[in-house]
């Protein structure tokens, strides 16, 4: 309120300086907003359920607390001129004589920083829209538990992205896996649902480890785990951090299995195909626009330590090239269409991964940002299909959708996705996934231009399958079938619910905001000697700015020059003899227009072909592996089945086993029995009659009398018996004398 | 002055005290009904009580009296509880049975 008050009054002394400079000037605590707002939403939400709210209003509070954080965030990057710690609390705080561990509550906003941010609220505020109708069918049901699960997601997304320290990138790390856990589970009363939330959360726990243990090599090897302070460590060592000794060498892989396990690389990217078992705005939240792009961002964010070691980087182009290969394939032989978007967002997040890898931090985070938007809207577009024919996902079982009434905007919107995922000329997606092509040509380094071949032909597999999915649902003669999923509905008769305003608006938003993400490409950035648009700009004074065309390599990473294996801009490559840039232009052109020639001649024009040719591969012996291990995508699921959960397993009932028979049945019941075996000789004297006591009290003082009268008498008797022994003696003496 | 008494007095003494603390104990083994058993066990207080007194003047000893006294306490703090107890038991199962009260047992 104070503040509020402070912000008008400057704003009446000074009428001629922006608004925006104004909220500069006074304070940007008001940042702190951003994060608190999906909080606050989750304690509404909270509060809705106490209450047992039957309506809408939790998806009202959840739209009104994002759209808030959203604005806010707009205001932020209006007046942002340089990158700033915004404090918020102390959090840890702990020193000692020669070193401490600071972790506060603070928000560090670079441009980077506001790049995610911008399209993490932005779309959870559209997404959350969507929701609201698409999760109609569950209000005063579940409706409550999904929007405070959202608001829990934007609350840990934004801890992570706008943290200004490791420990809270650690905290949104643990958040939104949580976040992804509850939501992947929503159909709790599903066993698929539930087995892969746990699923998802067991494999993000492998990252999650490798996570918690960069931090921990980073705060011993810098003494700090906030940004800024690792950078200036780096700096004033003129990014020489052998002073490390093996631990710098041990950080990147470190970071980058938490990076392939949030963002679903190989060998861990099992988790995210099955998490399309949750609802879908969450799967186009979540698992393809927001919560996986993670892995990217940490890696960004610690884009200086991953040039300490020589070999990180091409690792993680490695990584990267081939997931997106690998995922292409798989994704080409699905039918469900929503697991085809899974893969595919697998393979565009090996895309980023490439280019990451191929230091074009500038391609990564423009594809990251048009992902974002093409991804949303295609899983949008198929939640609004799986909602209105009763669950469907089949493509064999769906067709023609633009000629159907009310599905105009789905189909048209689904179009706009596709040509931007499928690399068309002059589509967001063109330029975005150019820019990564064209520097695995640039940028030498140890087998980048196979990648980048194999990259090219992925972008025709990529354009390929997703016209497969257009042109089977969208296109072709009118013919449905409804799911599973009819609520009462007799199939025979079965009509589709076309979607209603609030699921065509937002599909139309984010569609548009798809076609407009092309736009960043051309919008000219003031900063000098800077190349590649508004996105350049965006990161380039953060610590990704190594990855940025145009930018003075050496002047931020001197040592990557040193090295020469993976230096950036100097030996300028080729391909064919032509600019790699220019020539990726026609290249990804020609071969997305091939992919989606393939997807035009086998699903629209002879779609009976395709099966023939399935059909004719499963005939012969030789190619009979080929779409098998396709469509059981190349098995590995058994795989980590018979590797990993089946030794585990065994393990795991050798251990019950165990505890069953010698810890529980040997040593604790055991022992347990001694007094329960000894109390059962004298139970039977607890006969619970009254009688029964008073003879054995009273029989007992008569044995007593009887010993006082008759001792001298037994005593002699046993002496008789037992001549020899002297201690009867002295028991009779003894006796005698107490007497 | 006070003056003992002959060994075959004493003896008669001892007799009606051995023969109460008898009829007590067999009274409160052979009958069921919870007042009985609870005069038995005043009619064993008396025998050992008349046997305290009679030992105590046959001693000329005060010690027998006084143990009296405190027995007599006792036995009238006991009877009390032990009426009241009667009354709150035969309240709650109508009877006053002594096997009845048996599920105390383990």
């Amino acid at each position: 309120m104070i503040e509020a008050i402070a912000i008008l009054s400057k704003l009446i002394a000074m009428p001629a300086v922006p608004t925006a400079e104004v909220l500069h000037a006074v304070d940007l605590s008001w940042a702190g907003f951003i994060v608190w707002m999906p909080l606050v939403s989750l304690v509404l939400c909270g509060l809705c359920a106490a209450f047992k709210v039957k309506t809408k209003a939790p998806a009202i509070i959840t739209v009104i607390c994002l759209a808030t954080s959203f604005i806010l965030t707009l205001i932020l990057w209006n007046s942002y001129t340089q990158p700033q710690t915004i404090h918020l609390f102390d959090w840890l705080q702990v020193h000692w004589e020669d070193g401490s561990f600071v972790a506060n509550f603070a928000l560090y906003i670079d441009s980077l920083t506001l790049l995610w941010m911008l399209f993490v609220t932005g779309l959870g505020t559209l997404i959350a829209v969507y929701a609201s109708e698409y999760m109609e069918h569950d209000v005063g049901k579940g409706y409550t538990r999904f929007f405070a699960g959202v608001s829990v997601f934007l609350f840990a997304m934004t801890c992570l992205v706008m943290g200004d320290n490791l420990l809270m990138l650690y905290l949104g790390w643990e958040g939104v896996g949580f976040a992804s856990y509850w939501l992947i589970g929503y159909f709790y009363q599903k066993p698929a649902a539930v087995a892969a939330a746990k699923k998802a959360f067991i494999v993000n726990r492998i990252g999650d480890v490798g996570l918690a243990l960069a931090i921990y090599l980073i705060w011993s090897t810098f003494g700090t785990v906030q940004y800024d302070e690792i950078t200036t460590v780096l700096q004033s060592n003129s990014y020489d951090a052998s002073f490390g000794g093996w631990t710098v060498h041990a950080i990147p892989y470190l970071l980058m299995l938490a990076a392939f396990g949030k963002s679903a690389q190989l060998p861990l990217y099992v988790w995210l195909p099955d998490a399309m078992e949750g609802p879908t705005p969450v799967s186009a939240l979540i698992h393809a626009a927001t919560m996986v792009t993670a892995g990217i961002y940490l890696i960004i964010r610690t884009y200086p330590l991953f040039m300490l070691d020589e070999y990180a980087l091409p690792t993680v182009a490695w990584v990267g090239g081939l997931t997106a290969f690998f995922a292409a394939t798989i994704g080409m032989a699905q039918y469900d269409i929503k697991r085809i978007m899974a893969y595919s967002t697998i393979s565009q997040l090996g895309y980023m991964f490439l280019g990451l890898g191929v230091i074009t931090s500038y391609g990564a985070a423009y594809h990251v940002f048009t992902h974002a938007f093409f991804k949303a809207v295609l899983f949008l577009t198929c939640g609004a299909i799986m909602h209105g024919f009763a669950g469907q996902l089949d493509l064999r079982r769906l067709s023609g959708l633009r000629k159907m009434k009310g599905w105009k905007i789905v189909s048209y919107t689904m179009l706009v996705g596709c040509l931007c995922l499928a690399g068309f000329p002059f589509t967001s997606g063109y330029f975005s996934k150019d820019a990564i092509l064209a520097e695995a040509f640039v940028t030498q380094g140890p087998g980048f231009q196979f990648l980048g071949w194999l990259a090219i032909f992925t972008a025709g597999l990529t354009a390929y399958y997703t016209f497969r999915v257009w042109f089977r649902v969208c296109a072709g003669p009118v013919h449905f079938e409804p799911g599973d999923e009819l609520h009462g509905d007799d199939p025979a008769t079965f009509k589709p619910h076309a979607p209603r305003f609030a699921i065509n608006f937002v599909l139309i938003t984010i569609a548009l905001g798809a076609l407009l993400a092309a736009l960043p490409y051309f919008v000219p950035n003031e900063t000098e000697h800077l190349h590649g648009g508004w996105i350049a700009e965006m990161i380039h004074d953060s610590p990704a700015t190594a990855g940025v065309p145009g930018n003075n390599v050496a002047a931020h990473a001197p040592h990557v020059e040193a090295h020469g294996t993976i230096a950036h801009d100097l030996p300028h490559g080729d391909i064919l003899g032509m600019d790699p840039h220019k020539a990726m232009y026609y290249i990804s052109a020609v071969v997305g227009f091939i992919g989606i020639g393939f997807a035009l001649f086998f699903h629209l024009f002879f779609r009976s072909s395709a099966d023939k040719l399935r059909s004719k591969l499963l005939a012969s012996r030789a190619t009979r592996w080929l779409p098998t291990s396709m469509e059981n995508k190349w098995y590995v699921d058994e795989i980590y089945i018979a590797l990993i959960r089946s030794p585990l397993w065994v393990l795991g009932k050798f251990f019950s086993l165990f505890d069953k028979y010698l810890i529980d049945g040997a040593l604790v019941n055991g022992i347990a029995s001694l007094p329960r075996t000894a109390a059962r000789w004298f139970s039977p004297l607890h006969n619970g009659s009254l009688q029964s006591y008073a003879i054995s009290m009273i029989g007992g003082a008569v044995l007593i009398v009887l010993l006082m009268l008759f001792m001298p008498e037994i005593v002699e008797l046993m002496q008789s018996l037992n001549p020899q022994s002297t201690n009867a003696e002295q028991v009779v003496v003894t006796i005698g004398e107490a007497q | 002055m006070i003056l003992s008494f002959a060994p075959s007095a004493l003896a008669g003494y001892l007799v009606v005290s051995g023969l109460l603390l008898t009829i007590g104990i067999i009274g409160f083994l052979v009958r069921r009904n919870l007042i009985v058993m609870f005069l038995c066990t005043e009619l064993m207080f008396q025998g050992a009580a008349i046997a305290f007194v009679a030992v105590g003047r046959y001693l000329l000893d005060y010690s027998g009296q006084v143990m009296v006294i405190f027995i007599l306490t006792v036995a009238a703090a006991e009877a009390a509880l032990a009426l009241a107890l009667v009354v709150l038991l035969h309240r709650q199962k109508d009877t006053l049975d002594a096997d009845a009260y048996g599920e105390l047992k383990e």
